[in-house]
């Protein structure tokens, strides 16, 4: 495989989010293929900076694949062709010489475009906010150990814990739904008996909460699944409608 | 000024002239009845009283987090400010390995004389015991805590916690997510924080940094912050501010932190009258993946669990370029088991990642740069299976194939020492409080709790401590006196003063209009850094890196080029008043390491080590925390010693072997 690979990179400006935006075109000659993706990003954007012009903005921060905050459409792919793998994390051997690299923002209603690839994902601070905990104060829990769980449970609860709260699914969902987000965490919680008390007020509030902020509807396409960075199954997704299914039948309100 | 004048009175320990400027505030009484004693006689500030003192958490991560959700669960009025986007994304959610606690689940003889005497030594005997005792003992309530919260950390079949070791001890209290525990912690500490903010007790501000810190009286009474979407210069007052802003590890450019990671707050908090304590207490962890060129701008950690079932090793012979799997076991050096046979490949990080620097000095490092040493787990599958390899490590496994396109199930990874967390930080009381009277310094962010090394799985630990366990009871201490006082108008003359600070040194950093960007000085500042002040530092290299300092903060501020406008989303202004931040911190270390002229934990004088190349402490002139005061941009720090004195622990030369 040769070292280095010459790419265009046809990416997305929109200097905020009244901007209407464009696509712009730069040469990227020489890109090492032991690179990430976001080292390019930076290498292109030095080059900007010397050259006196606007870097491209986008949202990265641990650049080990857990932060959830870089958020690039690659390609026509959320993190671009590699499975479960997020921007920070894909690296330039998966690309081909003379290939050109589109890159855009999350496009989504609920996540407007801040600048350039960078996104506001405040829409899901509000799902989280209407439900996505346990109801407890910091004090006297019980030992940890007081409360056995089931491995199998523990372990599916904690795949489900993996999400990294990026947006991927609500990019790659036609409909823009934050369900696969949104029943992660759902299903964390209705895995485990600590979620259980608020298990069926939890499906309500958040679903309201998630509808409020402008997410579509779920179709059960599963693009999201294929294309979350973490491979959270859209199993959670069932779990979700059938927890919402019977809180919708024994709610009071 | 009447509010001074009681104050004064209340808190003679302000009183400088009178006292000394340090007071560690550490209760009397036995070492074990210290916390319950202190607890259960500290002031309190009523439920109705609450609701009117405000307080200003920076940063939210695990000690963030945790304590803007105790404290607004307590019914105190809280604001808290991230740079991310979200308060789920601060850099704790990266930590892998685990978090310990002294449950002794395992029945192999823990307990929280052993947690704490193991973190004592660990850190080479430059913590405070009191307080290392205290974060032993609430050790276990956080475990509680975060299974209450809905943390799922990994169980055995019979559905109870499962533990494993860790670096520097003989026991496992290691409890552990996958590799994700930092992921997990901080979600479970964000879910409780979400609830607040839904409660309307805390407002959460995403994107907003904080640029300055606003004294009244000598007291913390707010802060100065920029929106970093619009640019826009914000005041904010409280009763009490809480720094809870991480580490300075990115002044080596290079590093394991995350990219936004800066000293920023607490730096400002240091030029305001904190005492920043032990500075070049840095902790260079010994198992990331080697550098693979100059365009990288970030080190990406392999959890130190590895080494529990990974053995270290270099080819015996010196330049030995042949595959791993093409070199027999008799030309194997598998150097950590053979120096230090009673703790093997699980010796602190500062012994590990000395000895890796070591080999690859003496020329039998491996890779193309040849800054690198084996980590192999061919034994561990052979014994374990490839499935319980797979169960335990998948996840890291992933990403070391992801980032070097090399597959560690069947060849060894390739692992190199890099900057990863600062045990120093600001000086704080046993209340958490710094010098400056309602300043609060939680987590990695203070100098607290590991001397000079840290062990593994306790950052997260002692990051929730400081947030559940500790804050929601010491600050009282302080507020109990604030009840009667309101919250300043953010139209007092020092917020006038201090938001005119902000905005001068942003119109001065843009109009420098110079030709470098702001990462190429970074990049000279921590190239000095890691030459002069990293793993190995000595007095000519030290005295040079002073000068080489000084040049690089010329330079910058004569030449650096920041494009756009203040008034906008703009990241390279963000970064440029980071690292001219960097760069003064920068030059308080290399002043650190310039004074303390022993070796202890992570901190190695090359003048002072033992026969067998083992860092060499010198207690008799050394066994002080060194506490650095601001004196103006043009002075000199001044010097001010906590001497450290240990009561129940004998300090001995750390052994391993």
């Amino acid at each position: 495989m040769s070292e280095t690979i010459n790419v265009k990179l046809k990416i997305w400006r929109q200097k905020n989010t009244s901007d209407k935006g464009r696509f712009e075109l730069y040469d990227m000659p020489g890109v090492s293929t032991h690179m990430s993706f976001l080292e390019m990003m930076d290498v292109l954007n030095d080059r900007l900076v010397r050259e006196g012009k606007d870097p491209v903005a986008f949202d990265h921060d641990c650049r080990e694949g857990i932060c959830g905050m870089c958020s690039m459409y690659i390609n026509g792919r959320a993190h671009g062709l590699l499975k479960g793998t997020t921007t920070c994390q894909l690296h330039m051997r998966h690309f081909e010489n003379g290939e050109t690299i589109t890159i855009e923002p999350w496009r989504a209603e609920a996540f407007p475009v801040i600048k350039d690839l960078a996104v506001d994902r405040t829409a899901f601070e509000k799902i989280m906010q209407a439900g996505g905990y346990v109801s407890m104060n910091t004090g006297n829990a019980v030992d940890g150990n007081a409360l056995p769980i089931e491995k199998v449970k523990a372990d599916e609860a904690m795949d489900a814990a993996s999400c990294i709260g990026c947006g991927a699914c609500v990019a790659s969902c036609k409909n823009a739904s934050a369900m696969l987000f949104m029943s992660a965490k759902v299903s964390q919680l209705a895995l485990l008996p600590q979620g259980e008390p608020e298990r069926y007020v939890r499906v309500l509030k958040m679903m309201e909460a998630h509808d409020e902020a402008g997410f579509g509807s779920c179709t059960n396409t599963g693009a999201c699944e294929s294309e979350c960075p973490k491979e959270i199954s859209i199993a959670h997704i069932a779990r979700f409608n059938r927890d919402y299914l019977t809180a919708s039948v024994v709610s009071e309100k | 000024m009447e509010c001074t004048s009681q104050f004064l009175r209340q808190h003679p320990y302000k009183n400088k002239k009178n006292m000394s400027k340090l007071n560690s505030r550490i209760p009397d009484g036995p070492l074990e009845a210290k916390w319950t004693k202190y607890k259960s006689t500290v002031r309190l500030v009523n439920p109705a009283n609450k609701r009117r003192i405000e307080v200003i958490v920076v940063g939210s991560g695990l000690a963030g987090a945790s304590a803007a959700a105790s404290l607004a669960e307590l019914g105190y009025s809280v604001k808290c400010f991230c740079f991310q986007d979200s308060p789920r994304r601060a850099h704790s959610i990266a930590a892998q390995g685990g978090i310990n606690a002294a449950k002794n689940y395992s029945n192999d003889g823990d307990s929280v004389f052993r947690l704490f005497y193991d973190t004592v030594k660990g850190g080479d005997y430059r913590a405070r015991e009191a307080n290392v005792y205290r974060l032993a003992e609430v050790s276990n309530a956080i475990i509680d805590q975060c299974v209450a919260q809905g943390v799922p950390f990994a169980r055995e079949y019979g559905g109870l916690l499962d533990n494993r070791s860790f670096g520097g001890v003989q026991v496992s209290r290691t409890f552990y997510a996958r590799g994700q525990t930092g992921q997990q912690l901080l979600l479970g500490a964000y879910s409780s924080l979400s609830r607040q903010i839904a409660k309307g007790n805390c407002q959460m501000y995403n994107r907003h940094e904080m640029l300055e810190l606003v004294t009244i009286d000598g007291k913390a009474r707010g802060i100065i912050s920029r929106d970093l979407v619009s640019g826009e210069i914000q005041r904010h007052s409280a009763h009490a501010v809480i720094l809870a802003t991480g580490g300075y590890g990115n002044v080596f450019f290079l590093s394991t932190n995350a990219m936004g990671s800066n000293a920023t707050a607490i730096w400002k908090a240091y030029k305001k009258g904190a005492f920043f304590g032990n500075p070049c207490f840095t902790q260079i962890h010994p198992t990331c993946i080697p550098v693979s060129g100059d365009y990288q701008s970030k080190l990406t950690l392999m959890s130190e669990s590895l080494r529990n079932d990974g053995r270290v090793w270099v080819p015996k012979a010196v330049g030995d370029k042949r595959k791993p799997e093409d070199i027999p076991e008799e030309e194997r050096d598998y150097y950590l088991e053979r120096r230090y046979p009673s703790f093997g490949n699980l010796v602190p990080r500062d012994v590990a990642s000395r000895a890796a620097k070591q080999v690859c000095d003496e020329g039998k490092g491996v890779g193309p740069s040849g800054l690198a040493v084996f980590l192999e787990f061919k034994d561990s599958i052979k014994r374990l299976g490839l499935d319980v390899i797979k169960e335990r490590y998948g996840n890291l496994f992933e990403m070391y194939e992801k980032i070097t396109g090399e597959d560690p199930y069947h060849t060894p990874m390739r692992i190199y020492p890099a900057v990863h967390y600062t045990m120093g930080g600001l000086w704080v009381d046993y209340n958490l409080m710094t010098t400056v009277p309602g300043l609060y310094a939680l987590g990695e962010c203070n100098f607290s709790d590991h001397g000079a090394n840290r062990l593994g799985a306790s950052a997260l630990m002692q990051g929730l401590a400081d947030g559940y366990f500790v804050i929601p009871y010491t600050i009282g201490d302080f507020l109990a006196d604030e009840i009667r006082n309101p919250v300043p108008p953010t139209t007092h003359a020092e917020f006038d003063k201090a938001e005119k600070e902000v905005k001068d040194k942003i119109d001065r950093l843009m109009n420098i209009k110079g030709k470098q960007t702001v990462d190429d000085l970074h990049k000279k500042l921590g190239k000095v850094m890691w030459e002069y002040c990293g793993m190995g530092r000595n007095e000519p290299g030290l005295l040079k890196a002073r000068t080489l300092i000084k040049e690089i903060k010329e330079e910058f501020w004569k030449d650096i080029r920041i494009p756009g406008s203040k008034d906008e989303f703009n990241t390279e202004l963000e970064k440029a008043g980071r690292v001219a931040d960097f760069i003064e911190l920068g030059a308080l270390m290399v002043e650190d390491a310039l004074l303390r002229k022993e070796s202890c934990g992570g901190h190695f004088r090359e003048e002072s080590q033992t026969e067998e190349g083992e860092a060499k402490r010198d207690d008799v002139n050394f066994s002080f925390v060194a506490a650095w005061e601001y004196a103006g941009d043009n002075s000199a720090p001044v010097l001010n010693k906590e001497e450290l004195k240990f009561d129940v622990v004998h300090p001995t030369q750390r052994s391993y072997k």
